[in-house]
């Protein structure tokens, strides 16, 4: 019998956003999110976890990358440096 | 031996020999998230018995170490239910539920006893003692409600433990008369109210036994404690004097 | 980018992109190899919390047999990332088709090999695990940056107990001497056979899991203890440790040990396994239990 492999999310403290930082096993949820925080959490790593059953995630595909990610990549004007400003303007 | 002392005393001997126990499980629980799980359990409980017996040392010019590894077994004070050889996982989490919800409720009183040192020690205590007891409560639920033999096996814990837990809650003229002290047998209600809540959810049957051991308060102990203090006391002993 | 290109530049491989079938197999055997050695190595230090000759030693020596189930933990997650089951991994283990390192099948006998497995053993591991925190396979190298990490007062609290050891009574100085003498070759065989017996290394090496030599390692953590044995004042057992053009020269430890305690003769092998089965086996209940309760529990939902 195997226990379901769980992804934990842990906000490392506030103003910041959950970052994944690894897996572990456990019966429900509920006992992930105590293993989560005995396991990951040791040295006050966090204030808050999240915790998502490992088969619940659906993730793009390494052979979709292309389609996924290239398209962002000439879409340059979504990045502030992308435009002029001109001398002495400030808080811009 | 002063009052303050001798109260200080029973609460880091408690915790002193649950560590004791608890680290026994380190390399040897179900799953390796248990391992970790009760090493902070035992790391809690070892904290506070260094917290106490600093304390109590304190007050009569010890060291936590003196009083840890130079007493001899009729000087602990420490509850027998504290002591018991571990079982298995479901004697464990049996007794971690009624230990820490004891000890939950006494650290909670504790904070607002007017002995500064203790309320301190209580008031960061209490916290991690709620996290024992939630987590005795998510394995006494599962195991009472999972399979068949795990059903006879927390079952079988539970009522094994009953009859060492009147002792957490005995009065007696020191803690009548020592004003910073709680009284336990004011917490017994609602230690029972808790317990009970969680036994009836577990599907387990509430234990029956009436018969109630006693004598840790006054250091007597079971024969199971000879031997633990011989291992947790050998190597300190085999140097007195020595630095580690 | 493919494998190949994405090694070349000193890239990352990330679990779900395309890998050649040995990349996976080596890094699957490596990791779980790994990972076992964290399990099993709680052993020799765990059987010592209960006697720590201090509440501060018992309370540091808990916390880290603790932390060596986390780093056994963070490591059997990154192999599960190629595509194998923690619990098959385990059985593996079990059933001894899957290897641990050999230096946990050493017995500890006195206090003194508590400061010498921190000190030696978890130094070694350090020397060991520091390029690995490079390895070319994402999660290991994550993984393995959280355990270095976690790992650095380890190998501090080692050399504490020897330091303490050695300025205190006779007896506590003997230990420690006593400890060094057992501890220094199964330390120095910790880095594996030599670079002309090594079987994996060549491959290791170009496909980036691998940055250095088992041998290179070796003499990076001989370098590094020698001058901090002389602090603490000991011998290190050997007789043919020169110091010359910057390193220090050292006897190779007797690779036929080495050989023989993997073959399964070490002085604890049996007792190690026996152990951990054990504790497997007298959990398997309370897994099943859980198992059980969230199957009720989420029919009761539906």
């Amino acid at each position: 019998m195997i226990e379901p492999l769980w992804e934990v999310f842990v906000r490392s403290r506030r103003g910041l956003s959950h970052t994944h930082v690894g897996s572990l096993h456990a019966p429900d949820a509920t006992m992930a999110l105590r293993n989560a925080r005995d396991v990951y959490t040791r040295r006050q790593e966090g204030v808050s976890i999240w915790v998502v059953r490992a088969a619940d995630i659906t993730a793009s595909s390494p052979d979709e990358k292309d389609e996924f990610f290239d398209p962002a990549g000439d879409k340059v004007y979504r990045h502030p440096t992308f435009y002029q400003v001109p001398e002495g303007v400030e808080h811009l | 031996m002063n009052d303050l002392f001798v109260y200080t005393l029973r609460l880091g001997d408690d915790a002193l020999i649950s560590a004791q126990r608890t680290a026994e499980w380190i390399a040897a629980a179900p799953q390796l998230e248990e391992d970790v799980a009760l090493g902070n359990i035992g790391l809690d409980q070892l904290g506070q018995a260094r917290s106490l017996l600093q304390y109590a040392g304190s007050l009569d010019g010890r060291t936590e170490d003196d009083l840890a590894y130079f007493r001899d077994e009729r000087e602990f004070l420490n509850a027998q239910l504290c002591e018991l050889p571990n079982g298995d996982f479901g004697f464990a989490m049996a007794r971690l539920l009624y230990f820490a919800t004891y000890q939950h409720l006494l650290y909670d009183e504790l904070r607002s006893s007017a002995d500064e040192t203790l309320a301190g020690v209580a008031g960061k205590a209490v916290k991690e003692v709620a996290y024992h007891v939630d987590h005795a409560m998510q394995w006494v639920l599962r195991l009472g409600d999972g399979t068949e033999e795990s059903h006879r096996r927390m079952q079988a814990g539970l009522d094994a433990l009953w009859p060492y837990t009147a002792e957490l809650f005995e009065s007696d003229p020191l803690v009548q008369r020592l004003p910073v002290a709680v009284d336990p047998s004011t917490l017994h209600d609602a230690w029972l109210e808790r317990v009970l809540a969680v036994i009836d959810e577990s599907t387990c049957e509430r234990p029956s036994s009436s018969y109630q051991h006693t004598g840790g308060r006054l250091g007597r102990h079971t024969e199971h404690m000879g031997y633990l203090l011989a291992e947790l006391q050998h190597v300190a002993r085999s140097h007195p004097g020595a630095t580690w | 980018m493919d494998f190949q290109a994405t090694i070349d530049a000193d890239g990352r491989i990330e679990p779900r992109d395309a890998m050649p079938d040995g990349y996976r197999k080596t890094l699957i055997r490596q990791i779980a190899q790994h990972a076992h050695s964290e399990i099993i190595g709680m052993q020799p230090e765990g059987n010592w919390i209960s006697r720590a000759p201090s509440l501060r030693r018992k309370a540091i020596l808990m916390a880290k047999v603790q932390d060596e189930a986390g780093h056994g933990l963070y490591l059997y997650a990154a192999a599960e990332t190629l595509g194998v089951d923690r619990a098959d991994l385990l059985d593996l283990l079990h059933s001894g088709r899957q290897k641990y390192s050999s230096i946990f099948n050493y017995p500890t006998l006195t206090w003194a090999d508590i400061g010498a497995i921190g000190w030696l053993v978890d130094g070694a591991a350090i020397v060991n695990q520091v390029p690995l925190c490079r390895c070319s396979y994402g999660p290991y190298a994550r993984a393995m940056v959280r355990v270095c990490k976690e790992e650095s007062f380890h190998q501090r609290q080692g050399f504490e107990i020897l330091y303490t050891l050695c300025n205190g009574t006779p007896e506590q100085k003997a230990m420690a001497q006593d400890a060094l003498d057992r501890w220094w070759w199964p330390s120095l065989m910790m880095f594996g056979p030599p670079d002309t017996a090594s079987t994996h290394s060549e491959q290791s090496m170009a496909w980036g899991i691998k940055r250095h030599s088992n041998d290179e390692l070796r003499q990076r953590f001989v370098d590094m203890t020698v001058p901090q044995a002389d602090v603490l004042g000991l011998r290190v057992p050997d007789d043919g440790l020169v110091y010359e053009d910057g390193h220090y020269r050292f006897t190779e430890p007797d690779y036929t040990e080495l050989y023989d305690v993997v073959k399964g003769n070490g002085p604890c092998n049996q007792q190690r396994l026996a152990h951990r089965v054990k504790a497997h086996e007298d959990g398997a209940w309370v897994r099943e239990a859980a198992a059980a309760y969230a199957a009720k529990k989420e029919a009761r939902a539906a």
